[in-house]
């Protein structure tokens, strides 16, 4: 497939491992801010080819995994009403929230059914007049357009019986956050290559020159993973600490025009609780006004939420990279794929699924 | 959920007043909404995340960062 297989080539990561391997001199931790990036990183063993002077720290890129516990639990209420027909990716309906998981609630009896695109959620909407539709709106910038636009089309359509319970998080204020910890290691990001398609670089400018730190906005293949961490490593080798674009095939710096619109006129920016880590300002979507009528939030009253997260799950630690998966002593034996205790065992973007799936044990 | 995959356009048409594009992807093909990118045409590769395509790629870029590629490459 074109404008894949060529970055998957393996010459040229073997290549890329070797130039690397000659350019380090000294200890660098850098961190993949996204979980897809973790991932193909796992996938591929890209860790296992780097020297051993390089650490890979996985970051909070996980938009299932930091969606606030309090949001699960109001999504399992709301998709408990009869009236509901729930929709929702495919992984967050394995995601425990404090009394079981959408799976378990579907097998007795909840309506809720796993959409590619929340346009699918607006078909049902059309299709089925005398049913109240709820899309899952959870995701980073990268999906927050097309939350945007199936808003604006339901609000231009009229449609009476579509929302979404919207949950949008923000990469830079999480960078920020770890940048400012008193723990962090991190001293170079890759960053997030489809965020950046739409929101453009220019944040990531400020947050390099305020904390002094390299950001390379990168892309998700072999190739464009080892490409990312080699220009990372030169600009830590030579003191640097600069936004570099090493998607460029994908990524400008103004990212999407369009998109940011039409953010903008359906989102406000809010704090957000992100799962595991904590309260980080601004740095969180919610539905405007105008759209009130689709605001899931607003529509149904699910009364108050009393949370609990299971004690053994440390998840945070991992979204923030102060642990890795296998530091966790119910890591592949209370909690797997198939049992997990936290959302990071769950989602496709996890790290504790990637490590499991990849079997990394130490 | 920021996994997108580049695809090529085979044809555009409109639904429900918006702006769509048939893109296929190896041998499956699926609608995409082409709203965010209203100037992609037929034969254009298009990064599909959800169900809408959230960039195009720029071919002539990707040669360039290609052959940048293989001269790092030879430095090794």
């Amino acid at each position: 497939m074109k404008f894949l297989d060529e970055y998957r080539d393996a010459d040229a990561v073997a290549e890329l491992a070797e130039t690397i391997r000659k350019t380090v001199t000294r200890p660098h931790v850098i961190m993949e801010v996204c979980g897809g990036q973790t991932h193909s990183i796992l996938r591929y063993g890209l860790d296992r080819m780097l020297p051993p002077d390089v650490e890979l720290v996985h970051g909070p890129g996980c938009p299932v995994c930091v969606t606030a516990l309090e949001t699960i639990d109001r999504a399992h209420a709301i998709a408990q009403r009869p009236e509901v027909i729930f929709t929702s990716f495919g992984d967050m309906l394995r995601v425990p929230g404090t009394h079981g998981d959408l799976l378990a609630l579907r097998a007795r009896g909840a309506d809720v059914r796993v959409v590619y695109s929340p346009l699918d959620a607006l078909a049902l909407a059309r299709a089925n007049p005398d049913r109240q539709v709820v899309f899952f709106g959870i995701g980073f910038e990268t999906t927050a357009p097309a939350n945007a636009m199936t808003l604006i089309a339901a609000r231009r359509e009229g449609l009476t019986n579509f929302s979404m319970l919207a949950s949008h998080v923000l990469v830079p204020p999480a960078i920020a956050s770890i940048l400012q910890s008193s723990d962090n290691r991190v001293q170079a990001f890759l960053g997030p290559g489809h965020v950046c398609a739409i929101t453009g670089f220019r944040a990531y400018t400020s947050l390099a020159a305020r904390y002094r730190v390299p950001i390379v906005i990168t892309g998700f293949e072999p190739v464009d993973l080892l490409r990312g961490v080699l220009l990372a490593i030169r600009q830590l080798e030579r003191g640097s600490a600069t936004v570099e674009n090493a998607y460029s095939r994908t990524v400008e710096e103004g990212g999407s025009p369009a998109a940011r619109a039409a953010i903008a006129d359906v989102f406000d920016v809010i704090d957000r609780n992100w799962r595991g880590i904590g309260a980080i300002p601004k740095s969180g979507y919610r539905i405007s006004d105008r759209y009130r009528a689709h605001d899931a939030d607003i529509i149904f009253d699910v009364g108050a939420i009393a949370t609990r997260e299971p004690e053994a799950c440390i998840a945070g630690l991992v979204l923030r990279g102060v642990k890795k998966p296998c530091d966790c002593p119910a890591f592949g034996r209370s909690c797997t794929p198939a049992t997990p205790l936290g959302a990071t065992m769950v989602s496709a973007e996890g790290a504790c699924a990637a490590y499991y799936q990849h079997r990394r044990t130490a | 959920m920021c996994l997108a995959i580049p695809g090529e356009i085979v044809d555009v048409s409109e639904q429900h007043g918006m702006k769509f594009a048939r893109v296929q992807f190896g041998g499956i093909t699926r609608q995409v909404c082409l709203e965010y990118q209203p100037a992609a045409k037929v034969g254009d590769f298009v990064l599909v995340h959800v169900g809408f395509a959230i960039a195009t790629v720029d071919r002539e870029e990707a040669a360039r960062q290609w052959e940048i590629l293989r001269e790092l490459g030879e430095e090794a």
